[in-house]
């Protein structure tokens, strides 16, 4: 399955500027779906809560395949809840339920019996804030891995990944020293080599660039644009410059409900609805 | 704008002067309380070695306990057992307590069972130690069947350790960020390996600080030992599990219940070997504890 996929890509990738879907002139829309071919993830009708508090309601989105999609919208819209459940890292939130359905591959990650485990290996994740292990820097890309059972050469696996993240010429000489001898702006793109290193599918990062610098923002939108390529991104921003520059499509959040989602171009040019206009011209939010 | 600031401020009273000087007189007044605790222990640590030091030779060490004949009176056969009780409550209690923690903080859900079992675990470990030799008396040497034995003393000891190495090793575990486990969950790691390779090592120093401090306060522990009717002036070494035993708490107890005067200098010199085990194992503790902070990198 995969393999077909990927010999789509290069097809796709010739119409990379033109809009995926093309939206039809009828008022407010919400949800638009992608030819199940080129989705990775699909939520349907997704609720998730805290407790009773419903922190997504019944959003339906479309993960397309080699493409950055950013999720925006103001603090408190749900928008890390949602990219969490997409790996069922939610299942760490003993309060957290969800309803409704996620498919990966077209597979309901939420049915029961569903393992995590190993849909946590193809999708991989990184976080806000840097979160690399309390060990060396060779040993915090080289141990998702390991535990993965990889079969290569460890050795060349860090360098791929260290130069990947575009990390390698500033810690080649270092490998192993501690992850936390490291900059923040350097941790994070440890932690991304460390999730790449994994080859995932997917990757999922919430706000990977909140703690860092322009220059090591910078850095890692580069990182960003070259990695769509092999993976399928997921971006949760609170930079709206950001979204616009790196990224296909943007879905756009508002008190746990998704608002809008369109081609990145389509939703900071001509949104179709007021409250996503509001938010992108900075009236709220 | 500027007038409304001024107004404002003329609204506050700082009154420096005088919170700092009851910062002053707060900080004195701890200054003296803590002096006292500090002059209290140098009076008893003084005390024991100006009776007992000059009593401490090789013989002290070699020989085994006399109600006899002070001069030749050693405590070997206590700081043997002393010494047997040790291993066996540091191999009963360890695997045990840190497996209670890690299931507790890393695996059982968090219900109304699983924080009831909490509440509990704190109480036992403020149950008086008494009360284990009462329950060691009725399970292990008479229900088990193990007699006055050094595993009896052994089990007893670990009972009582139970609920501060629990309660030390999962606090150790409750210190290590959140961030870890995700990070390592994320990239597919099931829980053993996240707890193994990752949870465990960063709480260690914090779980052996909490065992070392323990079983040092086992070992000092004479009451549970004498309700199980561990005897003194025991004149050979356990060579095994089920052997009788002393301990030396108990064998200090019964010199200084002795008549002579001889004997409390020998009660006295068995303190300060008491303390010489004691006294080591907690430094060591404490280093572990401020190497762990020194290195502590989230
Ligand atoms: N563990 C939790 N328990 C209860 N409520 C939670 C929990 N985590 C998040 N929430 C609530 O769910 C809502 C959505 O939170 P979420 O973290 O998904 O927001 P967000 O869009 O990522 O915000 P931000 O941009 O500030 O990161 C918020 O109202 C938050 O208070
Ligand atoms: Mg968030």
């Amino acid at each position: 399955m995969v393999k077909v996929l990927e010999s789509e890509a290069p097809a796709r990738r010739v119409a990379l500027d033109l809009p995926l879907v093309r939206i039809p002139d009828r008022g407010p829309q919400r949800e638009h779906a992608l030819p199940s071919s080129e989705r990775v993830i699909r939520a349907e009708q997704l609720t998730i809560r805290y407790g009773t508090f419903a922190a997504v309601r019944e959003v339906t989105l479309d993960i397309p395949s080699h493409r950055v999609t950013a999720i925006i919208g103001p603090s408190g819209c749900g928008k890390s809840t949602l990219l969490r459940a997409m790996n069922r890292m939610n299942d760490f939130v003993p309060s957290a339920s969800v309803a409704g359905k996620l498919f990966f591959r077209g597979e309901d990650i939420y049915r029961p019996g569903f393992d995590p485990v190993e849909l946590r290996r193809r999708i991989g994740m990184v976080f806000q804030k840097p979160n690399p292990f309390p060990k060396s820097i060779a040993k915090n890309v080289s141990w998702g891995a390991a535990i993965n059972g990889y079969q290569g050469n460890l050795d060349d696996l860090v360098e791929r990944a260290l130069h990947q993240a575009a990390l390698w010429d500033e810690v080649k000489d270092k490998l192993d020293d501690n992850a936390y001898t490291l900059s923040g702006g350097q941790q994070q793109r440890l932690c991304i080599a460390r999730a790449i290193a994994l080859q995932p599918e997917v990757l999922l990062m919430d706000e990977p660039c909140s703690a860092l610098d322009p220059i090591a923002t910078a850095r890692i939108e580069d990182l960003i644009d070259q990695l769509k390529a092999q993976y399928t991104v997921v971006l949760v921003t609170h930079n709206m410059q950001q979204a616009a520059r790196v990224s296909d499509r943007t879905a756009f959040m508002y008190m746990g409900e998704l608002i809008e989602v369109d081609d990145t171009t389509v939703i900071f040019t001509k949104p179709t609805q007021k409250k996503t206009q509001d938010y992108i011209t900075g009236r709220f939010g | 704008m500027t007038g409304a600031t001024a107004v404002s401020s003329s609204l506050f009273m700082p009154r420096v002067q005088r919170r700092r000087r009851s910062g002053r007189a707060f900080e004195l007044l701890c200054m003296l309380l803590s002096l006292f605790g500090l002059a209290f222990l140098a009076v008893l640590i003084g005390r024991v070695l100006w009776e007992g030091a000059s009593w401490i030779s090789v013989k002290f060490l070699t020989n085994f306990p006399s109600q006899m004949f002070p001069e030749n009176a050693g405590i070997k056969s206590a700081l043997w057992g002393t010494i047997w009780l040790m291993a066996i409550t540091t191999l009963t209690a360890v695997p045990i307590g840190v497996a209670a923690a890690v299931y507790l903080e890393e695996y059982a859900p968090r219900n109304r069972l699983t924080k009831l079992i909490h509440f509990n675990i704190t109480n036992l470990a403020g149950v008086p130690s008494i009360v284990y030799g009462i329950l060691g008396l009725a399970v292990f040497v008479r229900w088990f069947r193990l007699d006055r034995s050094v595993l009896s003393g052994g089990l007893i000891l670990c009972l009582l350790v139970l609920p501060v190495v629990t309660i030390a090793s999962r606090e150790a575990l409750l210190a290590v960020p959140k961030s870890i486990r995700e990070a390592a969950y994320a990239l597919g790691a099931t829980r053993w390996q996240t707890v193994r390779w990752h949870v465990l090592p960063a709480a260690l120093p914090g779980i052996m600080t909490g065992i070392i401090l323990a079983v040092s306060r086992a070992i000092g522990e004479a009451a549970p030992l004498i309700i199980i009717g561990a005897v003194t002036y025991v004149a050979f070494v356990p060579t095994g599990p089920l052997d009788y035993f002393t301990a030396l708490p108990i064998q200090i107890y019964a010199w200084t219940d002795a008549s002579q005067p001889e004997f409390h200098h020998l009660a006295a010199a068995g303190i300060i070997v008491l303390l010489g085990i004691l006294l080591p194992m907690n430094a060591v503790a404490v280093a572990v504890r401020a190497s762990q902070q020194r290195k502590k990198l989230w």
